[in-house]
Order: structure tokens, then C-alpha cells, then sequence
């Protein structure tokens, strides 16, 4: 596959690797934190620890949208769809997330409401053209990455006259909770979290461009590497990432030049700057509530916006009290830590933010990594024996 | 086409639909038995016109197997519900090594269904049933008012006779075995996908729908010590060796390297943000075999037009946890898990 298959050779996996290996100084600790699922993901899918000298350690961050959505937004889409009868559309990865109760969308679904999952904003559109009589409200969750759609919809809705469709607006935004960890007391007076740098979001960044983590360069002295998602990408950045340490830099540097610039895509910064306004705070499953970091609809575009066309339900709910993906998506702690972890909580069955999406880092470790605790755990007597075979 | 039977009622494949009275046991019914079904199926069993068929089997040990079809859309590159139905269940029975014997068919039609596309669909099937040289013995069929089916639903039983010296089973596959796959996995999941509402792309991938009894005939010939075979269809192949490795209780390392998939596939499942590990195959299978027969299997698997492209992909591991890893191509180490849930796109 071209433009894919390049980006995961083996060959050049192993002599990044022997790279790493030959610069991480004796001694030093190197933690990174990749901020995207997108990138936890691929760290565990092509099995990168096991390309990594054991001095640089990856802290899974809180980039996965559908895990930081608290569960009271998962409520109400649930009530969207189960109470005022609309046609609700979503990215599939949002169907079987659970909200309260154990309810998701696809129970929801299976007990009668009209849950659709679409691939991109404009079905969903379409989807209200098809259905005129019926009111469509699209469930837009996602960093800065999905909502230049979302706004696109949005627009299209007005200028298209079409009046039965509305989005249930979700959109979260990077810069803010990559500030979040970074003030945390973990990381800023107790020094518990050891933060030497990060890899930088791929696809948001092709939106937002490398410019606003120059700030975090430079305030919290922390290098940032903007690099892609196939693993080739992760591998060079971590290469990177080691020498800005090495030499004491802290500085914004991208590895994915192929798709970030460094003021990216001012098309659709500026169709979301037309479109959505800054919450005052929102919550963020995990991180409680972070200031400014949520966007709503402007009120100029009040009539697609769901939260003003429907009544919905003040909600709260907890989350369970021995789930540390509070923790864990701080990168203060890792799945193993947790109590629950692969015992209560499971894909299949998922009690915190970080195992309902493949991208979460509990998922990923649960779904690809998990044979590696029990490496550790297991006695010489009944370790893993290869066969000669 | 017009066929006209038993009196004054016609069935009409042009412009007809399926009608309640085509299921209710009388006249009607009758009419769509002998225009269609009999007709595409034909065969001394059917033309007795009992309840039943009654035939004798060769010796050996009896396998039987069911499967019921649901598959939307109905026809899709590479096949139909009706062609499918009867590879579905002929694979099924030969997993045991078997050879497959006899075929029955249960019809579940929705009202309004098109005649022609019933016509087309039970023409498939028999053209299928014809190729793999088994007969559909016996069949029903009901009709259920409108709305509450898809079309067709189809349930296809098979009966099957082991050799002698054969017997294959998930719980018989050993530490030290060889895994063998036929050929390249997610070929029929990619090209039903690409027919789904809402996810219309454009692909030359053809489902993988086939039989697979004569390779398996050719393959228990060559190598009658087979431990174990199966085909990976709904959970792909991932779910298959999970499956095995918890029946047998071992390990498996497979190596990503060695996995064939073709490059439209790659690319689909790419885009839709999917796993070919996890994609149903229809004309595949996995076989498990002592590591001294796996050279000659794979040259009689290769010999086979079914199995040309026939590989290793990796042994079974004496593992207390029963995990299927996998050595990627990037050179680390994972899991390749179970499915979990249905196979739903990531967002980014």
C-alpha cells in the first residue's frame, strides 16, 4: 500500500531502534508522554515497547475523544435517541461506550431507538434530507480534528435551508488539556510525574499547525515532536525527543512535515472559528472540569444546535471509585495499577474512561499488551516457552 | 418467464412477488415447489416429492452441520445468499474432514419479495449444490408477512462421511503444531462492506465464497494425522485462533510477515479503520498439523486450485494463558485478542 507500507518497514523499525538505543545515555530516564490514542494505539498494535531500551518510557495521555467524554454528555445522547425520537448519528466508535446504568447506544438501538452510525458528517446530513419528517440530531464528539466537519455541517444545514437536523456538539480541544497535565501538582510541584516530552498529535495538528506548542516548549521547558501515526513516525520522534534531551533543547520540532505546517489548515480554523465559541469550562471524563477547553455552537447557529432544540435532562453521574483512569490518563499511573483492570474491568465491559475505546490506554494494553504482565509475573517454571518448532 | 401449473394460478418471475399464499400448504405453494425449487434443484431424492429424503450413507463416521443465512445485502461480488448458503454449510461438514454427501434447505421468504430475485437466488444455489456435487435432498419453506424478515433467509443442514484414520478437533492441536492458512484472509468481509448502506466504496474485491471439501479431501489424503481445521468466517481469523488456542489450551505465535492479505483489502480495511484479522472469510481455512507433515501438506494444499496460495503462518506455543501473539511486522511483539463487540470504525 502505497504511503502506508513505507511508514511501517521492519527494516528501518530496527535501525531507528539501534539509533535509540545507541543515544539514550546510561543512567538517564526518558518519559514520554504521546498526548493522541492515535498514537497509543500504534504504539501497542506494531508492538514498539518491545523495540524501546528499557530508559525511555511512554505515559499514555488523555487523547482518546470518545474516553474523555464524561459519561453525563453518553446520558444525554442516550436520551436523545431513546426519548425525543430523533434519528441519532455518530461515529461508530461512540455506539458501545457505556454511559450510566451500563446503557450505551447500541442497547439503546437494540431496544428500539434509531441510533446510525455514519462515517462522516455529511451522511448524517443526508440522513435529514432522506427523512424530512424526522428530526436528525448528529452526536459530534472529537478533538480539533473532527469538528472543521462538524462546523462544515453546520453550515451546509443553513445554506441548504434544511431545518430537521442539529448536532449534539462535543468538541474538545487539545492545547487545553495538554496544559492541564502540565499544571497538575504531579508534574509541577510534586514532581511525582517525571514529564521529558511529547509527542505531539498528528491529525489535530494537521489542523492547528505546530505553532500553539510552542508555548509549552518554551513555558513548561518540555520538547514536543508533532509526528504521524504509523509507527516509522512514532519511532522518529521518539528518536528525536531523546536528543532535544540529551542536549537540553526544548523545542517544537515536526517529524510529520508531510501533513503539518507549522500554521495549519486556516480553511478550517476558520470555518470552526465561524461556527463554534469557547465553553467556559467542560468536563472531560478523567480530568474533571478543564476551563476553555470545550467549544459550543454560536448562538448565530442556535437552531442546529441540539442542546437548544431539545430539552435535556440535568444530569450527574459517578464514576467508580476504585477506577484510577483519573490517574492514568495524567500518565501519574498505568493500567496495571488499577485494581480493576482486566478482572472488573475489560472491553467487553469497561468501567473507566480508558477501556471504552480501543485508543484508550487501558483498551490498548488490555487488547495487545497484556501478555507482558503476565511475562513479569510469571515464575521460571511456567514462563512462556517458545516452541523449537 | 411464465410457468403454469396445476390449473389456472400462474407464477409470474418478471413482475411476481413472494404472496402469504406461497407459503400456506396449498395450491400456490405447490406451484412455487415445482417451478423453482424443484426445477433449479433437480434430483432423483426431490422428485420422489416426500417430506423427506432417504438415501445410505458410504461407511465412516457421520458428520452434520447448520447454518442459517442472514446476509445483507443479499448478492454481493463474488456471490448471493443462495451460494453462500451452500458453501457455508459444505465447509462447515468438511472442516471435520468430511465428504460432504447431502444438503437440505429451509426457505424463510418475506412477503413482497421479488419472484426474480428468488429465482436468481435459488438458481445460484443450485448451480453451487451442482459444482461441489451435492444434492439438495430436502428443503421447506414458509413465508412471513411483510416486514417482519430481510428478503430470504436461508438455513442450509449438511451430512458428511468421515474417512477412515481422520479425526480433526480443536482440542487434538498440539504444542509444536504448524499453522496453515489457505489463502489471503478478508476478502468476502471487504466486499460486503463495501455494499453497506452508507459505506459505498468502490472495490474489484470479490468474496472469497467457495467450497472447500476438495482441498480438504486432497489435504487428509496427503496428511490423514491433520490435528485440527477450520474456516475463519464471522471474527476472522483472530476470533478462529483464539477459539482453538481456549479448546486446546495453548498458546499460538503467528508472524504478521507471513499473513496474506491482498493489497485492496490492506487498503480498505485501512480506510475504514478495521483489522483484516478480524474480517470474515467464506472460502478459507486454518489447519493445524504435526510440524514433520507441514511441508507435505503445503505442497498438497498448493497443488489445489483452492490453495494456491497456501502459507505457514506460525506455530502453537505451550502457554498456561492461552494467548494468540503475534510478531508484527514492525518487528515488536502483541496479542492478537479476541473480538470484542462488532468490529466498529475508530474515529481518528
Amino acid at each position: 500500500m502505497k504511503y502506508v507500507d513505507e511508514f511501517r518497514d521492519g527494516q528501518l523499525a530496527q535501525e531507528l531502534a539501534q539509533k535509540i538505543k545507541r543515544e539514550v545515555q546510561p543512567g538517564r530516564q526518558y518519559h514520554l508522554m504521546e498526548f493522541c490514542g492515535g498514537h497509543t494505539h500504534a504504539i501497542f498494535r506494531y508492538g514498539i515497547p518491545d523495540l524501546l531500551p528499557p530508559e525511555v518510557k511512554m505515559i499514555h495521555g488523555p487523547g482518546c475523544p470518545v474516553c474523555v467524554l464524561p459519561i453525563v454528555r453518553i446520558d444525554s445522547a442516550i436520551e436523545l435517541a431513546m426519548d425525543h425520537g430523533v434519528i441519532l448519528c455518530t461515529y461508530g466508535d461512540m455506539m458501545r461506550v457505556p454511559g450510566s446504568r451500563k446503557m450505551s447506544l447500541l442497547k439503546a438501538k437494540a431496544e428500539g431507538a434509531d441510533v446510525r452510525m455514519v462515517y462522516s458528517t455529511l451522511d448524517a446530513l443526508a440522513l435529514a434530507r432522506q427523512n424530512p419528517e424526522r428530526e436528525v440530531v448528529f452526536f459530534a464528539i472529537g478533538f480539533e480534528t473532527t469538528t472543521p466537519p462538524t462546523a462544515m455541517a453546520i453550515q451546509q444545514a443553513e445554506r441548504l435551508g434544511i431545518k430537521n437536523f442539529s448536532v449534539f456538539c462535543n468538541h474538545v480541544l487539545t492545547p487545553s488539556a495538554i496544559s492541564t497535565i502540565l499544571e497538575s501538582p504531579e508534574v509541577r510541584e510534586l514532581g511525582t510525574l517525571p514529564l521529558d516530552g511529547f509527542v505531539g498529535p498528528a491529525h489535530v495538528s494537521t489542523v492547528i499547525g505546530s505553532q500553539p506548542y510552542e508555548y509549552f516548549a518554551e513555558e513548561y521547558q518540555s520538547p514536543v515532536v508533532i509526528a504521524g501515526f504509523e509507527p516509522l513516525d512514532v519511532l522518529q520522534a521518539i528518536l528525536m525527543l531523546v536528543r532535544q534531551i540529551n542536549e537540553g533543547r526544548a523545542e517544537v520540532e515536526n517529524e510529520f512535515t508531510r501533513a503539518v505546517s507549522r500554521d495549519g489548515n486556516l480553511k478550517a480554523k476558520r470555518i470552526v472559528a465561524d461556527t463554534f465559541e469557547m465553553r467556559r469550562e467542560f468536563e472531560w471524563r478523567g480530568l474533571g472540569m478543564v476551563p476553555y477547553s470545550g467549544l459550543k455552537i454560536k448562538a448565530r447557529f442556535a437552531a442546529f444546535d441540539a442542546e437548544k432544540r431539545f430539552t435535556l435532562k440535568r444530569r450527574s453521574a459517578r464514576e467508580n471509585k476504585a477506577c484510577e483512569c483519573p490517574a492514568i490518563l495524567r500518565g501519574v499511573k498505568t493500567p496495571r495499577d488499577c485494581k480493576l483492570f482486566g478482572t472488573v474491568c475489560t472491553p467487553e465491559n469497561p468501567i473507566g474512561s480508558c477501556m471504552v475505546s480501543s485508543e484508550g490506554a487501558c483498551a490498548a494494553h488490555y487488547s495487545y499488551g497484556r501478555y507482558r504482565d503476565h511475562l513479569a509475573a510469571d515464575t521460571p517454571s511456567n514462563l512462556i516457552q517458545k516452541s523449537e518448532a | 418467464m411464465t410457468v403454469n401449473l396445476r390449473g389456472n394460478s400462474q407464477l409470474n418471475f418478471d413482475t411476481g412477488c413472494v404472496e402469504m399464499i406461497h407459503g400456506s400448504g396449498g395450491k400456490a405453494m405447490a406451484q412455487l415447489i415445482e417451478g423453482l425449487f424443484l426445477k433449479a434443484f433437480d434430483n432423483p431424492y426431490l422428485r420422489q416429492q416426500n417430506d423427506q429424503a432417504a438415501f445410505s450413507l458410504p461407511p465412516g463416521r457421520v458428520v452434520m452441520a447448520t447454518d442459517s443465512h442472514v446476509i445483507s445485502p443479499l448478492f454481493f461480488p463474488g456471490g448471493d445468499i443462495g451460494s453462500l448458503s451452500v458453501h457455508g454449510t459444505i465447509n462447515d461438514v468438511a472442516m471435520a474432514g468430511a465428504r460432504p454427501t447431502h444438503l437440505s434447505a429451509g426457505f424463510i421468504l418475506e412477503e413482497g419479495f421479488p419472484l426474480r430475485e428468488l429465482k436468481r437466488i435459488v438458481e445460484s444455489m443450485a448451480a453451487a449444490a451442482k459444482e461441489a456435487g451435492v444434492p439438495i435432498v430436502t428443503g421447506d419453506t414458509k413465508v412471513v408477512e411483510r416486514g417482519k424478515g430481510d428478503g430470504v433467509f436461508i438455513n442450509t443442514t449438511g451430512i458428511g462421511v468421515v474417512p477412515e484414520g481422520v479425526e480433526l478437533g480443536g482440542d487434538r492441536v498440539r504444542v509444536g503444531d504448524h499453522i496453515i492458512l489457505s489463502g489471503p484472509i478478508g476478502d468476502h468481509g471487504v466486499a460486503i462492506m463495501s455494499l453497506r448502506e452508507n459505506l459505498t466504496f468502490e472495490t474489484a474485491i470479490e468474496s472469497d465464497s467457495q467450497p472447500l471439501h476438495d482441498l480438504v479431501a486432497d489435504m487428509v489424503k496427503v496428511v490423514p494425522g491433520l490435528h485440527c481445521l477450520r474456516d475463519p468466517t464471522r471474527g476472522g481469523l483472530a476470533t478462529t485462533l483464539n477459539e482453538i488456542a481456549q479448546q486446546a489450551g495453548v498458546g499460538m505465535q503467528i508472524q504478521e510477515a507471513n499473513l496474506p492479505v491482498r493489497p485492496q483489502v490492506a487498503a480498505a480495511c485501512e480506510f475504514l479503520g478495521l483489522d483484516p484479522l478480524y474480517v470474515a472469510n467464506e472460502g478459507k481455512l486454518v489447519a493445524f498439523c504435526p510440524a514433520d507433515c507441514s511441508e507435505a501438506l503445503l505442497a498438497a494444499m498448493r497443488a489445489h486450485p483452492r490453495g494456491g496460495e497456501a502459507c505457514r503462518i506460525g506455530e502453537v506455543v505451550a502457554d498456561p494463558h492461552r494467548f494468540v501473539q503475534m510478531q508484527t511486522r514492525f518487528g515488536g511483539n502483541r496479542i492478537v485478542d479476541w473480538l470484542n463487540g462488532e468490529q466498529l470504525p475508530r474515529i481518528c
